[in-house]
C-alpha cells in the first residue's frame, strides 16, 4: 500500500538532505556581504569609539531609539488598524482601500520628505496661507510644528513604511479562518476583545515581521535623516567612513546598528517563546464582514483615507504639479530605457528573492537545526545595513574573487579574464537579493508558520516527498503571502538607490538613480518627473495584483 | 501549476532579465570615468570631448564608495579617471592608493599650483567659493562687505546665522581651512562661537539657508556661490535670492575660501592616453567655458571668463590656501564638529 511505502521510506532518501545543503548554500551566499562588513570592522584605521563616546554617541543612540520607537508605534497602529478594518468590516470604498492603502510604499521616503518640507516650512503655501488669514507677520507670532526634527522624520517614515505592516497583517487576517472570529463573537467577546484577544495574537508573527521591516528601513535610511539633520547612527557611519576616512570604524557602527535589530528580534522571540500560531485551518469560509452603523462607517472611512491622503495623494499631487511645470527640462529621451532597466531588475529580484527565500524557509521548516536557522538569521540582516555599506560588503568579496580568478588564469593559461562579477548587473542583482532577503524570508517564514504541521504530515503520509508537499500543499495555501512578498520587493527595488549607484556598470541608469542626480543637487523640481514615474511603475503591480485578487474568491492577495 | 513548469519559467525570466540589461560598452576608443558629480552636470563636456576626439566617455556616478570600489577592483579596474567635487574625496583617493601621478605640461601650466597635488595625483578643474549670504533688509551692505569667516563667531550675530549641518562636506572643508589657518584650539573656539550664533539647529541644504533669510529666521547664512546663480535662474526661487546679498568674505584679508571640482587618474587606468586627453580637454578653453556657463563655477584657466551672472557678483579675492593642506585637516574638522556639538544647534 502506498501509505505504508511512504512510512517505510528512510528519511535520507526522501530528499530532505538536498534541502538542507541547498538551504545552507543560499544562506551562506546571502550572508557573505554581512561577513565582509564584519571583516572591514576588524581593521579600523583608528579607534573612533573614545571620541564618539565623549561627544556624539549618546545623541546618536538617543535619536536612533526615539526614531525607531516612533516609527514602530506609528506603523503598527496605522498598519494593523487599517488592515483589520478592511478585512473585517464593510464600508463604502473598502475594495478600493484594500489596495490604495499600499500606495504610499511606492514613493521614496526622501522624496516625500522633500515634498513635505516645501509644503510645511515657513515660506511654504500652508504657513503663508495661515499668516495671510490671521494677519501674522513673522514666525514669532504663532506656533507651527517644525518639520525638520525627529518628530518630522517619524511622521515621514511612518507614512511611507506603514504599508509593510499593513500588507503582512492583512495577509495574516485574511488567512485566519473566519470561524475563529465567529467563535470568539459567539462566546460573547465584542469586536475589540476579538481583535485584541484572538485576531491580533494570531497575527502577531506577521505584524512583528512587518514592524521589523519598517524598523530596518528606518535604520538604513540616510536621505531623509540627512535632509532633516536628524543625527542617527547612520549619520555616524558616514561621518566616520567618508569624512574621517575610516571605513573600518564606519563598519563598526553599522554592526552596532545590526546589534539593535538582533536584540529586538531576540526580545520578541523570547517573549513569544514556544507559542506557535497555526491557523485552525486555512481556506475556510470567510467570516461575514461586520456592517457598520452610519457614524462608525464614516469614521472607518476617514481612518483608512487619512494615510492614503497623507502618504500618497498629497506628495503625488505635488510631484505631478512639478512634473508638469518642469516637464521639458526633466524629460530625457533615455527615460524609457531607465524604466525598462528598473522594471526588469525589480521583477527579476522579486522572483529571485521569493524563490530563494521559499527554498530556505522550507528547508528550515523541514528540519531546522541550529546551523541552518542561524545562517538564515544572519542572511536576513542585510536589510538593516545602510545600502552603501552593504554595497561595500559586495564589492570586497566580488573584487577578491575576480582578481584571484584573473591571477590564476594569468598564471596558468596566460589570459586575463579581468573583472567577471564586479561592475556588472549581476552584482547589482545580488545586492538586491541580499538587501531584500529579510523581506521575503520573514514574510514567507511567517506564512509557512501559519500552516499546521499536520497538513504536511498528511501529505507526506500520503506519499508526497518534500518538494511535492511544498508545491501541492504549502505554496497554494500561501499564494497571498507569495504575491504580497513579491510586490514588496518589486516596489523596494524600484526605489533602491545606494547599492545600485555604487555597483552598477558604466552608463547604466535606473529611474531611481536618474531621479537621484537631481534630488542630490537640490533640484526637487527636476527630479519630480522621475520620482512620479517610480510611483507609477510601483502602481502597476499593485493594480495587477488587485485584479488577480478580484478574480480569486479566496481574496488573499 | 506543477513545480517543474514554475521552476523553468522563473529561470527563463531571470535569464531574460539579466541578458536584456547586461550591455556594457566595450569599444576600444573609450575612457572610463568614476564620477562623484551628477551626470547631468558633466555630460555636456563629455559629449563635446567625444565630438572632438571620437573617444567615448563611459560614466558611473555614485556619491559614496567609489574609492572602495577601485580598491576592490584592484589592477583589473576598468576606470581611468575619478571625477569629483570637494578636495576631501580627492585626498581620500590618494590616501587609498588608487591614484597615480600624472606629469603633464598642459595641466601644470593651466592649473595653479595651490589647486593641484604637488605630486601630480590630482588636478583642480573649476573653483567654487564658500560665501556668506546677508539679508538685504537687516544687514547693511557696508557691514556685510566687511564680513570675515572669523567674524561669524562675533556675539553681535547671536541668534542670527543659519547653516546646513556641520558634518556636510562643504562645511567640513571650511572648518578644515580654519584649522589650517589658525590651529586647532582657535578653530574650535571659533566653531563654538559660530554655533552659539546659530538661529536654529543646522538643517536643510545650502538653498534652504537663503530661504530662511527671506523668511526672517536668520540674517546671515553660509552657502556655496553657485546656488545664488541657480536660484536667480529659477522662477520660484529668485525671490529667495533677491532677499539676500552674496558676500565674498575676508576681502581685506586672505580672501574667500575656495574648493574645487577636480580629477585624478586611477592607478589601474587601462586607457591612460585617452584619460590624459580628457584631462587636457577639461582644462581647455571650450570645456572651461562650458563649465562656467552651465554650472556657474569659476574656471581655473586664466583668460576664461566666468558666466555673465557670476561676473555680476563682482570680482573678488580668493584665498590661496593649499588645498592639500586643507584636506589633511578634514578628520580633525569633523572631530571639532562633534566636540562642540555643532549639529545640536545654539541651545547646547
Amino acid at each position: 500500500m502506498q501509505v505504508d511505502a511512504a512510512l517505510r521510506r528512510p528519511r535520507r532518501l526522501s530528499g530532505e538532505g538536498t534541502w538542507q545543503v541547498g538551504g545552507l548554500l543560499i544562506a551562506c551566499a546571502i550572508a557573505l556581504p554581512i561577513v565582509a562588513v564584519a571583516w572591514l570592522a576588524i581593521f579600523p584605521s583608528e579607534n573612533i569609539w573614545p571620541h564618539l563616546f565623549e561627544t556624539v554617541l549618546w545623541g546618536y543612540i538617543d535619536t536612533t531609539l526615539r526614531l525607531m520607537l516612533g516609527v514602530a508605534i506609528g506603523s503598527v497602529v496605522i498598519g494593523v488598524g487599517t488592515a483589520w478594518l478592511v478585512t473585517t468590516t464593510e464600508f463604502p470604498g473598502r475594495r478600493v482601500f484594500q489596495w490604495a492603502l499600499m500606495l504610499p510604499l511606492a514613493a521614496p521616503t526622501y522624496i516625500v520628505a522633500y515634498v513635505y518640507t516645501d509644503l510645511l516650512e515657513f515660506a511654504g503655501p500652508l504657513q503663508s496661507a495661515l499668516r495671510a488669514m490671521f494677519g501674522w507677520q513673522s514666525a514669532r507670532d504663532y506656533w507651527f510644528p517644525e518639520i525638520r526634527t525627529v518628530g518630522g522624520a517619524i511622521v515621514m517614515m511612518t507614512l511611507t513604511l506603514y504599508p509593510y505592516v499593513y500588507l503582512l497583517s492583512r495577509a495574516a487576517f485574511l488567512e485566519q479562518a473566519g470561524v475563529t472570529r465567529e467563535v470568539s463573537r459567539t462566546l460573547g467577546a465584542g469586536p475589540w476583545q476579538t481583535f485584541f484577544r484572538v485576531a491580533l495574537p494570531l497575527a502577531r508573527p506577521a505584524v512583528v515581521v512587518g514592524m521589523t521591516l519598517a524598523l530596518m528601513e528606518t535604520l538604513n535610511d540616510f536621505g531623509t535623516v540627512d535632509f532633516f539633520a536628524v543625527r542617527t547612527l547612520t549619520a555616524g557611519v558616514f561621518n566616520v567612513w567618508l569624512t574621517m576616512g575610516n571605513v573600518g570604524g564606519g563598519a563598526q557602527i553599522a554592526l552596532v546598528m545590526l546589534g539593535f535589530v538582533v536584540l529586538l528580534i531576540l526580545l520578541e522571540r523570547l517573549e513569544r517563546r514556544r507559542r506557535r500560531y497555526h491557523a485552525l485551518a486555512t481556506r475556510h469560509r470567510r467570516a461575514n464582514r461586520q456592517r457598520l452603523g452610519p457614524r462608525t462607517r464614516w469614521a472607518t472611512m476617514a481612518a483608512c483615507l487619512a494615510p492614503v491622503i497623507l502618504g500618497f495623494l498629497i506628495p503625488g499631487a505635488i510631484l505631478l504639479r512639478n512634473a508638469v511645470l518642469f516637464a521639458e527640462e526633466s524629460w530625457s529621451s533615455r527615460f524609457p530605457d531607465f524604466a525598462i532597466n528598473s522594471l526588469l531588475l525589480a521583477g527579476g529580484a522579486a522572483i529571485l528573492c521569493v524563490v530563494l527565500a521559499t527554498f530556505l524557509a522550507y528547508a528550515v521548516r523541514l528540519r531546522g537545526g541550529a546551523v541552518l536557522s542561524g545562517a538564515a538569521r544572519v542572511a536576513s540582516l542585510g536589510y538593516a545595513v545602510p545600502g552603501a555599506v552593504l554595497a561595500l560588503g559586495i564589492l570586497i568579496p566580488f573584487g577578491a574573487f575576480d582578481n584571484a580568478f584573473d591571477g590564476w588564469m594569468r598564471d596558468t593559461l596566460g589570459v586575463s579574464t579581468g573583472l567577471l562579477l564586479s561592475g556588472t548587473v549581476a552584482a547589482v542583482m545580488f545586492a538586491y537579493v541580499v538587501r531584500f532577503f529579510a523581506l521575503s524570508y520573514g514574510a514567507l517564514e511567517s506564512g509557512l508558520g501559519r500552516i499546521k504541521p499536520s497538513m504536511e504530515m498528511a501529505a507526506r503520509t500520503l506519499g508526497e516527498g518534500p518538494a511535492g508537499t511544498l508545491f501541492r500543499v504549502h505554496l497554494p495555501l500561501m499564494k497571498g503571502t507569495l504575491l504580497t512578498t513579491a510586490l514588496l520587493i518589486f516596489v523596494d527595488v524600484m526605489k533602491e538607490l545606494p547599492a545600485t549607484l555604487l555597483l552598477r556598470p558604466f552608463n547604466f541608469d535606473t529611474l531611481a538613480t536618474y531621479v537621484y542626480q537631481f534630488g542630490s543637487s537640490e533640484q526637487l523640481e527636476l527630479s519630480s518627473l522621475g520620482a512620479l514615474s517610480i510611483v507609477v511603475a510601483g502602481l502597476v503591480p499593485v493594480i495587477l495584483l488587485n485584479r488577480m485578487v478580484a478574480r480569486d474568491p479566496s481574496e488573499v492577495i | 501549476m506543477s513545480g517543474g513548469r514554475v521552476g523553468r519559467g522563473i529561470a527563463a525570466l531571470v535569464l531574460l532579465a539579466l541578458a536584456a540589461i547586461g550591455s556594457a560598452a566595450h569599444a576600444a576608443d573609450e575612457v572610463n570615468v568614476y564620477s562623484y558629480r551628477q551626470p547631468f552636470l558633466i555630460q555636456p563636456m563629455f559629449d563635446a570631448f567625444t565630438r572632438e576626439t571620437g573617444i567615448k566617455v563611459n560614466v558611473v556616478f555614485a556619491e559614496k564608495g567609489l574609492v572602495e570600489r577601485l580598491k576592490a577592483e584592484g589592477r583589473n579596474s576598468p576606470a581611468d579617471l575619478i571625477f569629483t567635487v570637494d578636495i576631501g574625496r580627492l585626498a581620500d583617493a590618494v590616501a587609498g592608493g588608487v591614484t597615480q601621478a600624472v606629469q603633464n605640461d598642459t595641466l601644470e601650466s593651466v592649473v595653479p599650483a595651490s589647486m593641484r597635488d604637488p605630486a601630480g595625483h590630482w588636478f583642480g578643474i573649476t573653483q567654487r567659493a564658500r560665501v556668506i549670504y546677508a539679508s538685504k533688509d537687516r544687514v547693511p551692505l557696508d557691514e556685510a562687505r566687511a564680513l570675515t569667516y572669523e567674524g561669524l563667531a562675533d556675539p553681535k550675530w547671536r541668534g542670527r546665522i543659519c547653516t546646513r549641518a556641520g558634518d556636510h562636506a562643504y562645511n567640513v572643508a571650511l572648518i578644515a581651512a580654519m584649522i589650517d589657518k589658525h590651529g586647532e584650539e582657535d578653530a574650535k573656539g571659533w566653531l563654538a562661537g559660530l554655533r552659539d550664533n546659530l538661529a536654529r539647529k543646522p538643517q536643510g541644504n545650502d538653498r534652504a539657508q537663503v530661504k530662511a533669510i527671506m523668511e526672517g529666521q536668520c540674517d546671515l547664512a553660509l552657502g556655496n556661490h553657485y546656488y545664488y546663480a541657480l536660484m536667480l535662474q529659477n522662477e520660484e526661487q529668485s525671490a529667495w535670492a533677491a532677499s539676500a546679498n552674496i558676500i565674498f568674505p575676508d576681502q581685506d584679508g586672505d580672501g574667500a575660501h575656495m574648493n574645487i571640482s577636480g580629477i585624478a587618474m586611477t592607478r589601474a587606468a587601462p586607457h591612460r592616453e585617452n584619460a590624459v586627453k580628457l584631462m587636457e580637454f577639461l582644462v581647455g578653453d571650450l570645456a572651461q567655458k562650458m563649465y562656467a556657463e552651465q554650472n556657474n563655477e569659476y574656471p581655473l584657466r586664466a583668460g576664461v571668463e566666468p558666466s555673465g551672472l557670476l561676473q555680476s557678483f563682482g570680482d573678488f579675492k580668493r584665498a590661496d590656501q593649499s588645498l592639500a593642506d586643507v584636506a589633511a585637516k578634514r578628520p580633525l574638522a569633523i572631530r571639532l564638529v562633534n566636540e562642540v556639538h555643532y549639529n545640536a544647534g545654539p541651545s547646547s
